[in-house]
C-alpha cells in the first residue's frame, strides 16, 4: 500500500489535531462532576477523542483511491 | 484449587504452542512463503509495546492518579500519524544499509563510528535493564499470588528469600532459555526472525483477549455496566478524585506524552519489530491506525478495573498493580484468573524475547565485535568460521541481560511501582531521539555532536533517575537525595540546580534533553565532518533520492576471493556463495571466477552483507582489513566534485550547442526550399518568356519572308503585311521592356524616384490622356474624384504605369459601343483607394487568385490569342506593393470586374521612408 503525496500532509494535520485534543490545558476543562451516560466526562472525552482520531487516521489511510 | 503444577503446566503448554508457531513461521520463511508478510500481523507485532506495564502496571498507576496512565498510549497514537514520514524513512534507510539495531543505525549515520555504536549499546542495555526487571517482577508476583488461590494475599515484601528459592530467578532463567531458542537458533544475515514475529503477534492477541475478558467480567458481571460502576465509585472519597483531571495526572502529562512518542520509535524492541522485522514498508500504512486502535482497546477497562479493585479491597492491603488478577480470584473465577495470568505471561515474554534479542544483537555487533576484531592478539580475523562465535556471544548476552534484570529486581524492584520502573527506561531511550531524528533530517550533524549529546543526556539520566532509584532502595545513603552529594544543595538529583516543584520524570527530561540537544547541536555546528561522515549524512538524509548507498566514493584494491572468504567466515560458506552468485547473476558477471572485479560496488555490496551479520562498524573494520583501501583525501574528494561539476557544465554547453545547431539546420532547410522554389520559378519564367518572344518573332519572320520572296505582291497587301510586322515588333519591344521591368523590380535594382505625389492630379492627367482612346472605341469613361487628396509618397512615372495598365485592361475587355469604365478615387483611413471598374465579361472566380501571376492571360490561350503580354498586372501589383499598398480584384462573371489598389498616405510631410525595394 503506497500513500499518495497529500496523505502525509493530512496525517501531519491529524497529528497537530491530536496534540490539541490531548493537551493538558484542554483536559483541565473536564474537572467537573458531569457525566455522559453515567461515564465521567473526562473519561468519555479522552476515549471519544481518541477513537475519533484513530477513525480519521484510518479514513486517510484506507480511502486512498 | 489451582496447584502450582497446573499453573506451570498451562504456562509451559502455552509457551510450547508459541514455540511451535515460531518454528512454523521460520520454516515458511525458509521456504520463501512468509506468514508475516501482512500489515495486520505487522501491526499486532508492534503491540509488543504493551508489556506487563500495560497489563498490570496501568491499573496501579490509575489507582494513584486516575487518567495519568493514558499519556503512555496517547503519545504513540500521535506518533503514528507521523509514521509515514518518519518511520518509513528509518525503514528505508535500514533496508538500504542492512541496519539491524538502533545502535547500528546511529553508528552508521555518523560515519560508521564504532565508539558511537558502543555508547548507544551501553545506554540501551543500562536503560532497559529496569524495564526487564519490571517484567520479572510482574510475572513472579502474579505467579505467587495465583499460587495462593483461593486466598487473596500479597507475597510478603522485604523478606530475604534465598536465591535458589526465588521464583523471579527461575523465571529469568526460563525466559533466557526460551529467548535463546527463539532468537538464536541460527545466524541470520539480516537479523530477521519471522517465526518470532508470528509468535509475538499471537501473544498480542492473547493478552488483549485476557485483558478484555477480565474487564468485561468486572464491568458487566460484577457491576451492572459502566454507569453503575462509575456511579458507585463517584460516591467514595477514595475513588471519586480519580475520575477528574487532577494535579497528579496533569503534572507529568505533557512530558509523558513526549516521552512515549520517543519510546515507540526508539525502544530497542520497537525498533526491532517496526524497522528490522518489517517485510514491506507499505505495511506501515495500515499500522498507522490499527496499532492505535489496539492500544485504545486494551486501555478501555483500565479505569473501571482500578475503581472496582479499590472498592473491593478498600483497606489497601492488595497492591493495585495486581487488581487484574486479584479481582477474578476474589470472585472465585479460577479459569479467568488463569487466563489473565497467561495474558500477563504473554505481555512479559513478548517484551523480554524481542528486547533481549535486540540487545544481544547490539551488544554483539556494536560493542563486542568491534573490540574483539581490533584486538590483534586474538587473531579473530583469521579464524575460518566465526558464525559459532557470533551465536555464542549472542546467547551469552541474552542470559547476561536477563540476569542483570533479575539483579536490578533484587536491588531496587521493591521500592517502585511497575510504571515508575518502566518510565526510567523510557527516559533512557528518549536520549536517542535527537541523534536519530537529527540524523535523518539534518545533514550537518556530526559524530562529535552526537557523542557529546548522548554522553551528556545519559549522564544526567543516570544522575537524576537511576541513582535516586538505587538510593531509595537503600543502596546509596538517602542523604544523597535530600541534601545532595557532599551536602551541595544545588546538585540534589531530584532538584538539580534548584529546579524543584516538578515530578521526577519531567525534571529529568528537562535537564537531560537540554544537555543532549544543546551539545548535539552546538558541537555539530562548531565542528566539521570527516569525508565518511559527510557521505553517510548524505545517504541517510537523501535516502529517497539515491539508494545505491554511496558505493561511488571509494577506491582501493581487493581480491573478490578474499572478500568471499571473509563473508563466508561470518555468515557461513553456503549462504555466502549464494549471496555472491546472486549478485554476479544480477549484473551478468562471471562467478566463480577471478574475472569478477572487486570494484567499489562489489566491495560495498560485501560490506552491506557483512553489516547485516555483524553490524556496520564491525563490517567497516573487516572490510578495511581485507581491502587495501586508499583513503580518499579531501583533495581527491574535491577533484571528484570538480570533475562532476565540469561534466555538468560541459553537458549544458553541449546541449546549448546542439540546440543552436538544430535551429541553424532548420533555417538552412527553409532557405534551401526557398532557393529550389526560386530556381523552379526562374526556369518557368524563362521558358514562358521564350515562348512569348517566339510568337511575334515567328509572325514577323513569316511576313518578312513573304515580302522578300514575292516582289510582285500588291501594294495594299504589302502595306498590310508591313503594318503587321510593325505591330508585332512593337509588341516585342513592349514585352522585352516589361521583362526588364520585372527583373529590375524583383532584384531591387529598379530606379525609384520617390517623391510626394498628388494622386488626384496624376489620375486626372492620366484620364485626360486616355480619353481620346476611349472615345474612339465608344467606351464611356466616368470619373469620381474628390476635390483634393492628401499627398502620398510614390514614383509618379510608375504610378502612371499602373493606372495606364488598369485602364487599358478595362478598355480592352469593355464591349465596344456600350462599354462603361468607372474610375474612382477615395480617401480612407490612412490610405487612398483607387477603383477601376468595367462592365466586361469579368474574371471567373477560379481565375481570380491567378490574375496577378506572370504571363496569366484571360480566356483560353490555346484557342484565341488575347492582346497583351500577361505581365502588366503582375508588374502593377509589384509597384503598388513597393509603395506599401495592396492590389486586388473583385468580380462576378458576366457583370464586369473591379480592380482596386490602395496607397498609404504620407504620415508627415517629412516621411519619405518607404518599404524595401523588391
Amino acid at each position: 500500500m503506497a500513500l499518495r503525496n497529500e496523505h502525509p500532509q493530512r496525517l501531519v494535520a491529524l497529528f497537530a489535531l491530536g496534540c490539541v485534543l490531548f493537551s493538558g490545558t484542554l483536559l483541565g476543562m473536564f474537572g467537573g462532576e458531569a457525566t455522559v451516560l453515567g461515564v465521567p466526562a473526562l473519561y468519555a472525552y479522552l476515549f471519544g477523542a481518541w477513537a475519533v482520531l484513530v477513525a480519521l487516521m484510518a479514513l486517510v489511510v484506507e480511502l486512498h483511491d | 484449587m489451582l496447584l502450582g503444577g497446573v499453573i506451570l503446566l498451562a504456562s509451559f503448554v502455552y509457551l510450547g504452542i508459541l514455540f511451535a508457531i515460531a518454528y512454523y513461521g521460520d520454516k515458511r520463511a525458509d521456504a520463501g512463503r512468509s506468514i508475516i508478510a501482512n500489515p495486520v500481523i505487522y501491526s499486532l507485532s508492534l503491540a509488543v509495546y504493551a508489556t506487563s506495564w500495560t497489563f498490570y502496571g496501568s491499573i496501579g498507576r490509575a489507582a494513584v492518579n486516575g487518567v495519568g496512565f493514558l499519556p503512555i498510549y496517547l503519545g504513540p497514537t500521535l506518533m503514528c500519524a507521523l509514521w509515514w514520514v518518519v518511520l518509513r524513512k528509518m525503514i528505508r534507510i535500514s533496508k538500504v544499509h542492512r541496519i539491524t539495531s538502533i545502535a547500528d543505525f546511529i553508528a552508521a549515520r555518523y560515519g560508521k563510528s564504532a565508539m558511537l555504536g558502543g555508547l548507544v549499546t551501553v545506554i540501551a542495555v543500562v536503560g532497559i535493564i529496569p524495564y526487564i526487571a519490571l517484567q520479572l517482577k510482574a510475572v513472579s508476583a502474579s505467579f505467587e499470588i495465583l499460587l495462593q488461590y483461593p486466598e487473596v494475599v500479597m507475597p510478603p515484601k522485604g523478606r530475604a528469600v534465598a536465591l535458589w528459592r526465588d521464583t523471579a530467578l527461575y523465571i529469568a532463567l526460563l525466559l533466557a532459555a526460551f529467548t535463546v531458542l527463539f532468537g538464536t537458533r541460527h545466524l541470520e544475515a539480516t537479523e530477521r526472525h519471522e517465526g518470532m514475529v508470528a509468535a509475538i503477534a499471537v501473544e498480542s492477541i492473547v493478552k488483549l483477549l485476557a485483558f478484555l475478558a477480565a474487564g468485561i467480567f468486572v464491568t458487566f458481571v460484577v457491576y451492572d455496566g459502566f454507569g453503575d460502576l462509575f456511579g458507585r465509585a463517584a460516591q467514595l472519597e477514595r475513588t471519586a478524585p480519580l475520575m477528574k483531571f487532577g494535579d497528579a495526572a496533569g503534572a507529568s502529562w505533557t512530558s509523558l506524552v513526549l516521552l512515549s512518542m520517543m519510546a515507540i520509535l526508539f525502544l530497542p524492541r520497537q525498533f526491532q519489530v517496526s524497522v528490522v522485522e518489517n517485510v514491506n514498508e507499505g505495511h506501515v500504512a495500515k499500522a498507522i491506525w490499527l496499532f492505535p486502535a489496539y492500544m485504545l482497546a486494551i486501555n478501555i477497562f483500565v479505569l473501571p478495573i482500578t475503581l472496582a479493585g479499590l472498592m473491593h479491597f478498600p483497606d489497601g492491603r492488595i497492591d493495585a498493580d495486581t487488581f487484574l488478577l486479584t479481582l477474578p480470584m476474589a470472585h472465585g473465577q479460577e479459569a479467568l484468573a488463569l487466563f489473565v495470568f497467561i495474558g500477563g505471561l504473554s505481555a512479559a515474554t513478548g517484551m523480554v524475547i524481542v528486547e533481549t534479542i535486540a540487545l544481544s544483537t547490539m551488544v554483539c555487533n556494536d560493542l563486542l565485535m568491534p573490540v574483539l576484531l581490533r584486538l590483534k592478539r586474538l587473531r579473530l580475523a583469521e579464524l575460518p568460521d566465526l558464525t559459532g562465535l557470533l551465536l555464542a556471544i549472542r546467547r551469552g548476552v541474552i542470559v547476561l541481560v536477563l540476569l542483570l534484570g533479575y539483579l536490578y529486581f533484587r536491588l531496587a524492584g521493591e521500592a517502585y511501582a511497575l510504571v515508575s520502573i518502566g518510565l526510567i527506561s523510557f527516559a533512557a531511550v528518549a536520549q536517542f531521539a535527537p541523534v536519530v531524528l537529527g540524523g535523518i533530517y539534518w545533514r550537518g550533524a556530526t559524530r562529535s555532536g552526537a557523542l557529546a549529546g548522548l554522553l551528556a543526556g545519559f549522564a544526567i539520566w543516570l544522575y537524576t533517575l537511576l541513582l535516586p532509584a538505587l538510593a531509595r532502595s537503600g543502596w546509596l545513603p538517602i542523604s544523597f537525595l535530600e541534601s545532595g552529594p557532599f551536602g551541595i544543595e544545588l546538585l540534589r538529583p531530584l532538584a538539580l540546580f534548584g529546579l524543584s516543584g516538578l515530578d521526577q520524570i519531567t525534571h529529568a527530561m528537562i535537564w537531560s534533553m537540554l544537555a543532549n540537544i544543546g551539545l548535539y547541536v552546538g558541537v555539530s555546528l562548531s565542528g566539521t565532518q570527516s569525508a565518511a561522515e559527510r557521505r553517510q549524512a548524505s545517504v541517510f538524509v537523501d535516502v529517497f533520492r539515491h539508494e545505491s548507498g554511496g558505493a561511488g566514493f571509494w577506491r582501493g584494491t581487493a581480491s573478490p576471493r578474499d572478500l568471499y572468504l571473509m563473508l563466508a567466515r561470518f555468515i557461513g560458506a553456503a549462504p555466502a556463495e549464494a549471496t555472491i552468485a546472486d549478485y554476479a547473476r544480477s549484473r551478468a558477471l562471471p562467478w566463480p571466477s577471478d574475472d569478477l572485479v572487486a570494484d567499489a560496488e562489489f566491495v560495498h555490496f560485501v560490506e552491506t552483507q557483512l553489516a547485516g551479520a555483524i553490524g556496520s562498524s564491525s563490517a567497516r573494520i573487516m572490510i578495511a582489513s581485507a581491502v587495501k583501501e586508499e583513503a580518499l583525501t579531501l583533495d581527491e574528494v574535491g577533484t571528484i566534485l570538480d570533475e562532476a561539476s565540469q561534466v555538468v557544465l560541459y553537458s549544458h554547453q553541449l546541449e546549448q550547442k546542439s540546440r543552436e545547431l538544430e535551429n541553424a539546420t532548420a533555417e538552412l532547410r527553409a532557405a534551401n526550399e526557398r532557393l529550389k522554389e526560386l530556381d523552379r520559378l526562374k526556369d518557368d519564367f524563362i521558358s514562358t518568356v521564350s515562348h512569348e518572344l517566339r510568337t511575334p518573332l515567328t509572325s514577323i519572320r513569316a511576313f518578312s519572308e513573304i515580302l522578300l520572296g514575292d516582289p510582285r505582291l500588291a501594294a495594299d497587301e504589302r502595306t498590310k503585311f508591313l503594318g503587321i510586322i510593325t505591330r508585332e515588333t512593337e509588341r516585342l519591344t513592349r514585352l522585352i521592356n516589361q521583362v526588364l521591368d520585372i527583373a529590375k523590380i524583383s532584384s531591387g535594382r529598379a530606379d525609384w524616384q520617390m517623391t510626394q505625389v498628388d494622386v488626384r492630379e496624376v489620375v486626372a492627367d492620366t484620364l485626360a490622356r486616355m480619353s481620346q482612346v476611349f472615345r474612339e472605341k465608344g467606351v464611356l469613361l466616368v470619373e469620381q474624384l474628390p476635390e483634393r487628396t492628401p499627398p502620398v509618397v510614390a514614383d509618379v512615372d510608375r504610378l502612371i504605369q499602373v493606372l495606364l495598365n488598369l485602364l487599358s485592361n478595362a478598355l480592352k475587355f469593355s464591349p465596344e459601343g456600350r462599354g462603361r469604365v468607372e474610375v474612382s478615387l477615395r480617401v480612407l483611413a490612412g490610405e487612398l483607394r483607387i477603383d477601376v471598374r468595367d462592365n466586361g465579361p469579368g474574371v471567373r472566380e477560379q481565375d481570380q487568385p491567378f490574375v496577378f501571376d506572370k504571363f496569366w492571360q484571360s480566356g483560353d490561350t490555346l484557342v484565341a490569342k488575347p492582346p497583351g503580354t500577361g505581365l502588366g498586372l503582375h508588374i502593377s501589383r509589384q509597384i503598388v506593393e513597393h509603395f506599401g499598398g495592396r492590389m486586388w480584384v473583385e468580380s462576378r462573371e458576366g457583370t464586369g470586374a473591379c480592380f482596386s489598389f490602395t496607397l498609404p498616405l504620407a504620415a508627415t510631410g517629412a516621411s519619405l521612408q518607404v518599404g524595401p525595394g523588391r
